[in-house]
């Protein structure tokens, strides 16, 4: 559908804004958990298609049916690839990096599961966006 | 060195396979701006024929209306068109400057005395190319190794060893 | 749906769970509900602050207000004052120990203030392959706005006044770029998108383009409007097949959804993009070059004038902006050029975007304000040198750049400030050097590559750069002589005085600029001073074998379990054997 005003793009924009309020604001109208991993060359190189292959057995293993994978770019992170961000309705997003396919397993069996944190792995988000 | 003769002859019995080439000439004909699309056009016969020997360089240019010259011009200028037949794995080193302060060039040096070639060539199993490329943009991985499209990070130079070995076992359990 | 209007956010980090913050988030929860404010306020825990010294910390939002060493104790207080009547406890708010001043904004924190991102402001965040992700974060909003409410002129005049410079390398202003181009007659008109990322030690681009395609391709169109061209192009390396299919997925998605195509947001106006590969030539990063190589030509540099803003792509108008220029276009048009020249230095606005890289902590991309200090992204964001080494130098601007050294570490960066310490701002590599690195090698590397990457076409840098090279060679293989450094500064001035572009003119810098600041090391190679070599200590070596086999040139020798011996006539000094041994047994020169 092409779109021919602001007011048409802005309705689009609201209606999108509920897939992005959970990353940004830990808020989630489906109760989803979202995991987005940095999928860009860098990333890949690094191991993040295992990375997400893994994620994907360890979430049908626990049978977790709330949970969503995106792939995102990358976030300049390159001395910690992979890197995933975590994000659960009700709770600020978390970051990790050098997240290998065990990590991957340890953020669905503690992070998820039991809301345990995998503290060697946390990363800080040192910036902020325009 | 061959004369003059002996390579036309060669050129014209040389076949090339039909196939593809009838895929690279439909991709031709439905250009359309032909002029400006050599590069483009180069980029496709490539990833056909995995090279651009001679004589493909001179049927891309008999197809295109342009002089044969003015195509291998163009090919010997571009560092990623290829005019050499390649390996089955091509292993492409790292050469950007994170790397190279992180020691890629012993690891160069070490890959080339045990491949036994130089940048750029086949070994003569036909099994490797080698070939040093710039910055993949894996500075966090440094030094960066790739076998076709698998990535080796932190490469040291005793690891070269083990990971050809593991090509050239695959081989050998394929050959038997 | 939640209708929560306050968030409070309490570090979850190991740090400050250790420092009882799940008490903290237990108490506020048992507080709200017990005021029935548990729908309003909503309480998160939250991945670690980084401020570990200062925890538990406590945010509140919207109000971005910053408490920290917050008790169990205190935190009735901050239900009673600040969620409920809004006032701030001043005794909690965070103390800047270099002024004494209490900060409550943590954007304001000295830890957090270093960087920031525009131009990557939605790589990791938003999934680059579904366009409503990028329309959800304000994605052709700028396009609607400038099409439905500006003129071209005004658009030409937003991106003037916000002072934005091209990010490539050259740092010219966008917006005199663009005019340029707008003024030049014709109806037909390009804009190309520069993606030819060529310094070896760069990737920023290709980032921008694997993370938030979007903000480029309405970059495009933006540009394309304020210049009158409907035809965009992006040229980009081969090297770069998931750069090149996240293109053509974001291309694919906005002609569906019209931001491309005919008649966008029904102004009549049509725009459309086209890819073109580049197939691996450094030179192709110069416009002249860039053009040859769209045309189907070998990539060579043409002499300007003519500029392309006159006669570019197919002798018509164009105007080449870089990939990390074109991402900065759409923040500023929806935030005002006010916004943008607030941020960075008196003569180069906004931010800019390093590769950092080499012998760092914290290898990665890092975008800062423009007058940021050297030492500020290398110790502070880069976490500084690994193992203990020292600092040595730092090269920017890639194989076009110099070295910077610890004397000019406090100098803030800009486009000027680069030049005048003898570099450049390039197109953003950053390449740190710890005491280790030979200098010499380092020029000689990039001379290398120069050398190799020279198109040929004018005889200074096809032949300067060559026996430049040459006799760098001759230098480390200790056969050069003297007169060899006084020969190394002319050719370099010379090349730099007439080559024909801006590959052969900066080609020397890395020779020049490493013999300006090391000129003892390149005496010592022109003395054929032998550089010294490892030794191995015969106390200390239990004969483990590990140096013997990563030596590359096999000058260890020794049986197993007995001490071993470096054989100095042959040593390379590559300190391979120093790295491996567990037992310290190696000894440095």
């Amino acid at each position: 559908m092409a779109i021919k005003s602001l007011e048409e793009l802005k309705k689009i924009r609201e209606a999108s804004k509920k897939k992005v309020d959970l990353r940004e604001k830990g808020e989630s109208t489906e109760g989803m958990t979202e995991i987005l991993i940095g999928m860009a060359t860098c990333g890949i190189a690094a191991g993040a298609r295992e990375t997400m292959k893994a994620l994907y057995e360890a979430i049908d293993e626990a049978g977790l049916d709330n949970v969503r994978i995106i792939q995102v770019g990358c976030m300049g992170y390159c001395h910690s690839e992979p890197t995933v961000q975590v994000s659960q309705p009700s709770k600020a997003p978390v970051l990790y990096g050098k997240v290998d396919e065990q990590i991957a397993r340890e953020i669905i069996t503690k992070h998820i599961l039991k809301d345990e944190f995998i503290d060697d792995h946390l990363l800080n988000k040192t910036f902020v966006k325009a | 060195m061959k004369n003059a003769k002996d390579r036309l002859v060669e050129l014209n019995t040389e076949l090339l396979d039909q196939e593809k080439l009838s895929v690279l000439e439909g991709y031709i004909e439905g250009l359309e701006d032909k002029a400006g699309s050599l590069i483009h056009v180069l980029h496709k016969a490539q990833g056909l024929f995995g090279y651009l020997p001679e004589n493909l360089q001179l049927h891309v240019a008999r197809k295109m209306d342009l002089p044969a010259a003015k195509v291998n011009g163009v090919v010997s200028f571009y560092s990623f068109f290829t005019q050499e037949p390649r390996g089955k794995h091509t292993i492409s080193l790292c050469m950007g400057t994170a790397c190279f302060v992180k020691g890629a060039d012993k690891i160069f040096k070490t890959l080339k005395d045990q491949l036994g070639v130089e940048n750029n060539k086949m070994t003569e199993d036909g099994l490797f190319t080698l070939k040093d490329i710039r910055c993949v943009g894996a500075c966090g991985l440094a030094p960066v190794m790739l076998v076709d499209d698998k990535v080796y990070g932190h490469v040291k130079a005793e690891d070269i060893q083990r990971i050809l070995q593991k090509y050239r076992d695959e081989e050998d359990s394929n050959g038997h | 749906m939640s209708n929560f209007t306050r968030q409070v956010m309490v570090c979850g980090g190991t740090g400050c769970i250790a420092s009882e913050s799940d008490v903290i988030i237990d108490r506020f929860r048992e507080g709200l509900a017990s005021l029935g404010l548990e729908g309003e306020v909503q309480v998160l825990k939250t991945g670690c602050f980084g401020f570990c010294g200062q925890g538990p910390i406590v945010k509140i939002h919207p109000d971005n207000v910053f408490y920290v060493k917050v008790t169990p104790a205190d935190v009735s207080e901050i239900i009673q004052e600040h969620l409920i009547k809004g006032r701030r406890i001043e005794r909690l708010l965070f103390t800047d120990p270099k002024t004494q001043i209490r900060l409550e904004k943590h954007e304001k924190m000295e830890f957090y203030q270093k960087q920031y991102r525009i131009a990557l402001r939605n790589c990791g965040f938003i999934n680059p392959e579904d366009i409503e992700e990028y329309i959800a974060f304000n994605g052709y909003e700028a396009l609607g706005i400038v099409l439905s409410e500006k003129t071209p002129q005004e658009v030409v005049q937003i991106v003037k006044d916000s002072g934005l410079r091209g990010r490539g390398g050259g740092g010219f202003s966008t917006g005199l770029k663009w005019e340029l181009a707008a003024k030049s007659p014709g109806n037909e008109k390009y804009i190309i998108c520069n993606a030819d990322e060529g310094d070896p030690g760069a990737f920023m681009d290709r980032s921008i383009l694997e993370g938030d395609p979007h903000s480029v391709l309405e970059a495009m169109a933006i540009g394309g409007y304020a210049m009158g061209a409907n035809h965009g192009m992006i040229y980009i390396r081969a090297e770069y097949p998931l750069a090149i299919e996240r293109l053509n997925i974001a291309m694919k998605q906005a002609r569906e959804m019209g931001f491309i195509g005919k008649d966008i947001f029904g102004s009549g106006f049509d725009f459309d993009i086209e890819i073109k590969l580049g197939a691996g030539a450094f030179v192709c990063g110069e416009e002249t070059a860039l053009i040859h190589s769209m045309e189907g030509q070998r990539g060579e540099p043409t002499k300007k004038p003519p500029f392309p803003a006159e006669q570019g792509y197919k002798g018509k108008p164009t105007s080449v902006n870089n990939v990390e220029t074109l991402a900065n276009i759409c923040p500023i048009i929806l935030k005002g050029p006010e916004w943008f020249g607030s941020i960075g230095t008196a003569t180069s606005k906004g931010t800019k975007v390093f590769a950092l890289a080499g012998k760092v902590n914290n290898v990665g991309l890092v975008e800062v304000p423009m007058g940021t200090t050297l030492r500020e992204i290398i110790f502070e964001i880069g976490g500084g040198i690994p193992d203990g080494k020292a600092f040595k130098a730092v090269q920017t601007g890639g194989p076009s750049g110099g070295v910077i050294t610890q004397a000019d570490l406090d100098t803030p960066i800009d486009y000027e400030s680069l030049k005048s310490i003898g570099s450049m701002m390039g197109s953003g590599g950053m390449i740190v050097m710890d005491e280790d690195d030979d200098m010499v090698e380092i020029a000689k590397f990039y001379l290398d590559f120069t050398q190799d990457e020279s198109c040929g076409k004018c005889t200074p840098c096809r032949i300067g750069t060559k026996r430049m090279f040459e006799i760098l060679e001759r230098l480390t293989n200790l056969e050069g002589d003297p007169e060899d450094l006084e020969k190394l500064q002319d050719l370099g001035r010379m090349i730099k005085d007439s080559a024909l572009c801006g590959l052969g003119q900066t080609a020397p810098n890395p020779v020049l600029s490493t013999m300006k600041y090391f000129p003892e090391e390149y005496e010592a190679y022109a003395r054929r001073e032998k550089k010294t070599t490892y030794a191995i200590d015969s106390e200390k070596c239990i004969g483990c074998t590990a140096c013997v086999r990563v030596c590359p040139v096999n000058c260890i020798t020794g049986s197993v379990k007995e001490p071993h011996v470096i054989d100095e006539t042959v040593c390379i000094a590559c300190g391979a054997c120093y790295d491996v041994c567990r037992f310290d047994a190696v000894v440095k020169p």
